[in-house]
């Protein structure tokens, strides 16, 4: 279990589940939810699209995910409290991805496969060099959230405050979204789309219903995604069970695990909203 | 004209179940997608469109029709949703996707089982991008039915429903109960969800609920016509890119048509960029901050 491919197969995992719990963390106070949805699952489109034109698959994520953050950015609404309109926004870009991935599957037509590994993940069979660049961007990303941490966080929780000091909270959400889709082209080939969102929100979620310490949620978010990570990949080894199956239902587990935990009063935080 | 409407279109059988089925669709998607965008609530939209992939691979794992799949998966989901049911709109997002997660990790469970079982992964790509000149004339008469029923359960709670959107608050004072209308049109959203998918797919169900709603909504201010307009805009786009797909037979590649999704999602795009063109200049009323809805009644 601890050998060979495997181990690339556990280094990488965790690499990803920390991005995850980081970006997650945000995305959940920053009520990006849908938005942390939408950006890997197109980016899944420009996957389909450069392995169809023969490129690295990687570009093709990066630059479909940073296009999708770009546009939900650019065409959202600048005000605050008009969610709905941001709402419908990111749910235009994510079928627009989504349905040009579909033309590219079905004119490149060998590509069922490939479409299944890239939507659910294909974890184990990770190459020795494809480690080094997914350590490279995960690195990258945590270093964009570790330097921009305090102005998220203030733009995040008081967005009136931010703005009488300056801080733009429209250009931090266009900064957050994009640091959002650079982690989710390194992870989109190893989690899969669908289920990196599920390690970006349960985790995320249920660490902010048990603190609402925003040190202590992040740090939390990142063990309980790591917990979900290790857990998923011992259960999928061994069951043969796809790895995604594990992660979104540990992810939903561990939020009504924090769910309980706060109705119990386990914790005397003030609810996290 | 000829290019266009290739002679011999309406004389094949499944193109004209895919016109029939093209219009319940995109009339049910538009009405009720109306109230989705005024609601807020794309994202449960696109979430319970997801969830149906769950039902749907499930389906094809036991051998039922798909579309059996797809409701029972939405309905359910719908119920759950509303059940953990958090008004504020950021909890909500978060619940919404938290049944979303564990919905699609089961969704990865049923398809690796499908295709373990037949062999085939055309299931994974049928379920999610759907194609509507397959499907079976046999299964029309229950997808209108079911159009109609969710059409149905909308106009009797119009005017409820329009009133809670708005303003949860005063919907209570008048002796609402503001969570079971929310139950019952989360249903008639999974209904319509679930007729989306089987024509464009699970994934791209999204772009007809949520497209042309919100065209029409930036057109007219009034809820009836915004129903009305998007659809017919949804109509046309369905309609045009079946024509198109059917078309594109002899485009490239040869002899290997292009998605019907793809058109449908293409057209409705264009006319939601169109509709920013035409800038209305209206004169806004200042809203209440908890309300961010698109529109609001004339």
């Amino acid at each position: 279990m601890f050998t060979g491919l495997m181990l690339n197969t556990w280094i990488t995992a965790s690499i990803v589940a920390v991005i995850a719990g980081m970006t997650g963390f945000f995305a959940v106070l920053r009520g990006q939810t849908f938005a942390a949805h939408a950006i890997p699952n197109g980016a899944f489109a420009g996957a389909a699209g450069a392995s169809l034109l023969g490129i690295n698959v990687i570009w093709g994520l990066a630059v479909f995910a940073v296009g999708g953050a770009l546009g939900i950015g650019a065409l959202g609404s600048e005000q605050r409290g008009r969610k709905a309109r941001n709402d419908v926004v990111t749910a235009l870009a994510l079928v627009l991805m989504l349905g040009l991935g579909a033309l590219f599957v079905s004119v490149s037509s060998q590509y069922a496969e490939e479409t299944y590994a890239l939507l659910f993940g294909e974890v184990f069979g990770i190459s020795q060099g494809e480690v080094a660049p997914i350590a490279g961007l995960g690195l990258a990303a945590a270093v964009a959230i570790g330097v921009a941490f305090r102005p998220l966080m203030l733009t995040s929780a008081l967005p009136e405050v931010a703005e009488a000091r300056g801080v733009s909270t429209r250009r931090a959400d266009l900064y957050f979204l994009v640091v959002m889709a650079l982690a989710t082209s390194m992870t989109v080939p190893v989690v899969g789309a669908l289920l990196m969102f599920s390690l970006m929100i349960g985790p995320a979620a249920a660490a902010r219903s048990v603190t609402a310490r925003p040190g202590v949620a992040l740090a939390l978010s990142v063990a309980i995604a790591l917990a979900t990570v290790w857990l998923s990949i011992a259960l999928s080894y061994r069951t043969n069970w796809p790895l995604g199956f594990f992660v979104g239902v540990a992810g939903a587990a561990f939020y009504l695990l924090g769910q309980a935990a706060r109705g119990l009063g386990v914790s005397r935080v003030r609810p996290a909203r | 004209m000829h290019y266009l409407f290739e002679p011999g279109l309406l004389g094949s059988g499944p193109v004209r179940t895919a016109l029939l089925v093209g219009a319940v669709v995109a009339i049910t998607s538009g009405v009720i997608g109306v109230f989705t965008v005024i609601r807020g609530q794309s994202f449960a939209g696109h979430s319970l469109a997801d969830v149906a992939t769950t039902g749907g691979s499930g389906a094809f794992l036991v051998g039922l029709n798909q579309f059996w799949g797809f409701l029972i998966a939405g309905i359910a989901a719908a119920a759950l949703m509303e059940g953990i049911g958090v008004q504020r709109r950021r909890g909500r997002d978060v619940a919404t996707g938290v049944v979303l997660g564990a919905a699609l990790g089961a969704a990865a469970l049923f398809l690796y089982l499908d295709t373990q079982q037949t062999s085939t992964t055309g299931a994974s790509f049928t379920v999610l991008f759907g194609s509507i000149f397959v499907i079976s004339p046999d299964t029309v008469p229950a997808l209108i039915a079911s159009g109609i029923v969710a059409l149905v359960t909308v106009a009797v709670l119009a005017r409820v429903l329009l009133l809670t959107s708005l303003s949860a608050d005063l919907a209570r004072a008048r002796g609402v109960h503001v969570k079971i209308v929310g139950i019952a049109y989360l249903a008639a959203l999974a209904i319509s969800v679930s007729l989306a998918a089987v024509a464009i797919g699970a994934v791209l169900s999204t772009a007809l609920l949520i497209g042309p709603a919100a065209t029409a909504l930036r057109v007219t201010r009034s809820p009836v016509r915004a129903m009305a307009a998007a659809a017919l805009f949804g109509l046309a786009a369905t309609w045009l890119g079946i024509v198109l797909a059917y078309d594109s037979y002899y485009w490239p590649p040869y002899g290997h048509g292009w998605p019907v999704s793809f058109f449908v999602v293409a057209l409705v795009l264009v006319g939601y960029l169109l509709s920013y063109a035409r800038r209305p200049n209206r004169n806004r009323v200042p809203r209440s901050p908890h309300e961010g809805a698109e529109c609001s009644p004339a």
